[in-house]
């Protein structure tokens, strides 16, 4: 009887999308400029050969989210000014990097919206709105971080665990795949990552009891290409890090943009939390490959090596940071500053450790193995009562996104000074309901908790400066050729900071609290820096 | 965009009419009692959904947190009715720290038969009010007069706004918390404004100042972030400052609220003091 009506209900949601298309094309889609030129996989690897425009989440492939313009610099920031704001009106968090292309900003929204956007003035070229159905359930807020762009498309994660392309001259849809039964508590959140004529999205639902993938689709069919299991099957390497059937519904999302090195053709992917996510019991083991940096071949989808950041995590500590690749003289490098509060700098030919740093306070880790991996400390587990850990389950970071900057050869990351009580508690899983085997709350004889933007040297693993946010905040950071770092803070500042010193040379006050990473682009010869804010996106420029 | 496609949404409510239709089990999201009341396997089901989205502010077993109150308090502060409670946790409490469901970081968002299961276990955890065994009519008498507290603090409108609004202190805290607050104000400070994206409340800290013209400020900060400080001086002065032009600003977790000890305010006068505030009407007046 349910199956029946189920599937009643699911073919009127079908109808309803197939109606919202059409109707959504016929009001909203306006032409997009004519000069719109293909975005060819070779632009995308010279990306810094065309810094006025943005082709991918991190402004790279190296995920530098770096801006090689320089009009705005130290000397004159100053004189900032806002040049236009885009109005969403949506509610809830706006977590959008935008892409600029040609002069044509593309973004995202709350609950799966689009918009196209005349970069130099802010006005509408098309609009996009998925119609969802009414019981997605994303974890943490109906968030979407932004499209890729390849060739005449642009490509999206939906809520309803969809992998979308649309026109990049219309915002129509020209292909719509399923990738899972999002009912099971499955999402897409991020901006997917382009590469090679494929389409490589990670899922959400770390919160459901999911069990993780990441997945490439040919960019112009939609066709999967491959999937690769986050969490090892029957028979499969890593297998017997779970206990029993735990595997099956052990989480290790993959929520956040990972990042390619085309001189080895590997894509390097993080991974988050263990399910349930605060409960160890019942999944005895380091439940690979939950935690972890990935490096796999975007051809196949196989996996070349692991580095597992938190073994049998209790804590939420998703490593779901962006990974970042540097090259420090002929060292080819990866770095991750992660949300377990080190600092870690990987060989990224083999994976092996080369450094781990506390950047923030720590109190999980209290040793290290014989590679030098940070392992969790017996008494940090939550305990039916609680018990006070550091960093708080929001962690030290998260997925708000660091910068490297190639000039001061400095990375930059957003810190979190915020320790939480752990808890614990047995749960059944039930498909679709959170599963957290806990809860958290933050500790209150440690208030207030603050944060920082911490320049890190990754030669080192050392702090060279600090700038102090009155309480933790979610804003990423982009570093630019001008010698600036701009950043957001939870009290709604936007901040552009002198790259070298950490001194503040500008602020604007965009009314709420930052939840996005800026980036930056131009048109015309002028120099623009964006960040999403509230239901806004910003841009300022020199007067 | 949702109102600039109206043909959407519309479509929308439709698909989620249809779908409540054709599982006749699912609670309706226009249902004012608990279709769950006192069923203990639903109980132990809201009690994960409460950790999960809830413990964060409302600690374990709702006893109330840092941030969030005691729930366990009876009647609440936003309506006491299953509807009441439903309607609070599902759109929140405009121009508090309480957000609507599934809106934050934390917590991961509600289906409205969560937000049931949530309802039961909340009222199974829920205690009887105890009696009040102090005087309220003496309360409010030492509240304006010899103890001094309505020079700070307001109820209904009347006293001072140096300190936090205590019209609706005593339905949202536990009175342990509110015994803390006045014999160790410092333990915990009290917090002042929640923006509707900020993660954190502004607290009660207190501001020491010398402005650039040598005058010496003293008060609470009633909010601040990098750049600038709004905050009340001891005579209830509003001043807007930005930080680089100062002379000094240093910050105090000192409580500016005096602690009372049993001397300056015995056990019987706190009990009164209690028990006034217990008895105010935040919808006007003491009952």
């Amino acid at each position: 009887m349910i199956s029946a009506s189920g599937t009643v209900a699911f073919s009127f949601l079908r109808l309803v999308r197939t109606l919202s298309f059409v109707l959504g094309s016929v009001a909203f889609c306006l032409l997009a400029s004519s000069s719109l030129a293909q975005v060819t996989s070779d632009r995308l690897l010279n990306s810094s050969k065309e810094p006025q425009n943005w082709l991918l989440y991190s402004g790279d492939y190296a995920g530098h989210r770096y801006s090689a313009l320089d009009q705005i610099n130290a000397k004159n920031a100053a004189q900032l000014v806002p040049k236009w704001v885009y109005q969403t009106m949506a509610g809830g968090k706006f977590e959008t990097t935008p892409l600029v292309v040609d002069g044509v900003l593309y973004g995202t929204g709350p609950d799966d919206r689009a918009f196209a956007l005349d970069a130099r003035s802010g006005r509408p070229i098309w609009q996009y709105q998925r119609a969802l159905p009414a019981d997605v359930r994303p974890c943490c807020g109906r968030v979407n971080r932004g499209f890729a762009i390849l060739g005449d498309k642009v490509f999206m994660g939906t809520l309803d665990s969809h992998v979308i392309a649309l026109d990049a001259k219309t915002g129509n849809v020209v292909w719509d795949v399923t990738a899972v039964d999002y009912t099971k508590g499955y999402s897409f959140t991020l901006a997917p990552l382009a590469i090679k004529g494929m389409i490589l999205v990670g899922i959400s639902g770390g919160e459901y009891g999911i069990r993780g993938f990441i997945d490439a689709y040919d960019a112009d069919t939609g066709e999967r290409k491959w999937r690769f299991h986050t969490i090892p099957g029957p028979g499969e390497p890593g297998h017997d890090t779970w206990e029993g059937d735990s595997w099956k519904i052990g989480g290790s999302p993959a929520w956040i943009t990972g990042t390619y090195d085309p001189e080895t053709n590997t894509s390097f992917w993080t991974t988050g939390n263990p399910s349930p996510s605060n409960r160890g019991i019942g999944r005895a083991g380091d439940n690979l490959y939950a935690d972890s940096l990935l490096a796999l071949d975007p051809d196949t989808g196989k996996l070349k090596w692991y580095f597992q950041f938190t073994r049998h995590d209790e804590h939420d500590y998703d490593a779901t940071q962006v990974p970042v690749i540097i090259d420090d003289g002929d060292k080819k490098l990866i770095a991750q500053a992660d949300r377990n509060g080190f600092f870690y700098v990987l060989d990224r030919a083999t994976g092996k450790l080369i450094s781990a740093t506390a950047y923030a306070k720590v109190s999980w880790s209290k040793e290290r193995d014989s590679e030098g991996r940070p392992i969790p400390s017996q008494d940090a587990s939550p305990t039916p009562d609680g018990n006070r850990v550091c960093p708080g389950a929001a962690g030290a970071t998260n997925w708000m996104s660091p910068t490297y900057d190639p000039q001061t050869k400095l990375f930059y990351v957003t810190a979190r000074e915020q320790c939480d009580v752990f808890s614990t508690a047995p749960q059944p899983y039930e498909a679709g309901h959170a599963y957290y085997g806990s809860a958290y709350f933050p500790n209150e004889d440690a208030s207030p908790f603050w944060g920082a933007l911490r320049a890190l040297d990754p030669h080192t693993g050392k702090l060279v400066w600090e700038w102090k946010h009155p309480s933790p905040t979610w804003s990423g950071v982009l570093s630019t050729a001008g010698g600036l770092v701009f950043t957001g803070d939870a009290e709604g500042n936007f901040i552009a900071l002198d790259a070298t010193t950490g001194k503040a040379l500008w602020h604007f006050q965009c009314g709420a609290s930052v939840y996005a990473s800026p980036m930056s682009f131009a048109v015309d010869g002028k120099q623009y820096v964006a960040i999403a804010a509230g239901a806004a996106l910003f841009t300022f420029s020199l007067p | 965009m949702c109102t600039a496609i109206p043909a959407h949404r519309t479509l929308l409510y439709l698909a989620c009419f249809l779908g409540f239709l054709c599982f006749p089990d699912f609670p309706l999201l226009g249902q004012t009692r608990n279709p769950y009341a006192g069923d203990a396997k639903v109980v132990k089901l809201g009690e994960y959904e409460f950790r999960a989205n809830c413990a964060f502010c409302h600690g374990l077993g709702a006893r109330g947190g840092g941030r969030g109150p005691d729930l366990t308090r009876t009647p609440k502060k936003h309506g006491d009715a299953d509807a009441d409670l439903f309607r609070t946790i599902n759109e929140g409490v405009p121009g508090t720290a309480m957000p609507p469901n599934g809106a934050t970081q934390q917590g991961v968002g509600m289906t409205e038969a969560e937000i049931w299961q949530v309802v039961t276990y909340i009222r199974s955890v829920e205690k009887k009010p105890s009696a009040a065994t102090g005087n309220p009519a003496r309360g409010r008498e030492l509240f304006y007069g010899s103890a001094a507290c309505g020079t700070c603090h307001m109820v209904n409108g009347k006293g001072g706004r140096l300190g936090p609004d205590l019209t609706a202190a005593a339905s949202g805290r536990s009175s342990k918390y509110l015994i803390e607050s006045v014999r160790n104000p410092n333990r915990r400070l009290a917090q002042g404004i929640s923006e509707a994206m900020k993660e954190f409340s502004q607290e009660y800290e207190t501001a020491d100042v010398v402005t650039s013209d040598g005058v010496k400020l003293r008060g609470v900060i009633l909010n601040e972030d990098s750049f600038t400080v709004q905050m009340l001086d001891t005579r209830e002065q509003l001043h807007s400052l930005d930080k680089a032009s100062l002379k000094s600003f240093r910050k105090s977790r000192e409580s500016l609220m005096p602690a009372y000890d049993e001397k300056t305010l015995p056990e019987k006068d706190l009990d009164d003091i209690l028990a006034f505030l217990g008895s105010v009407n935040s919808s006007g007046g003491a009952r």
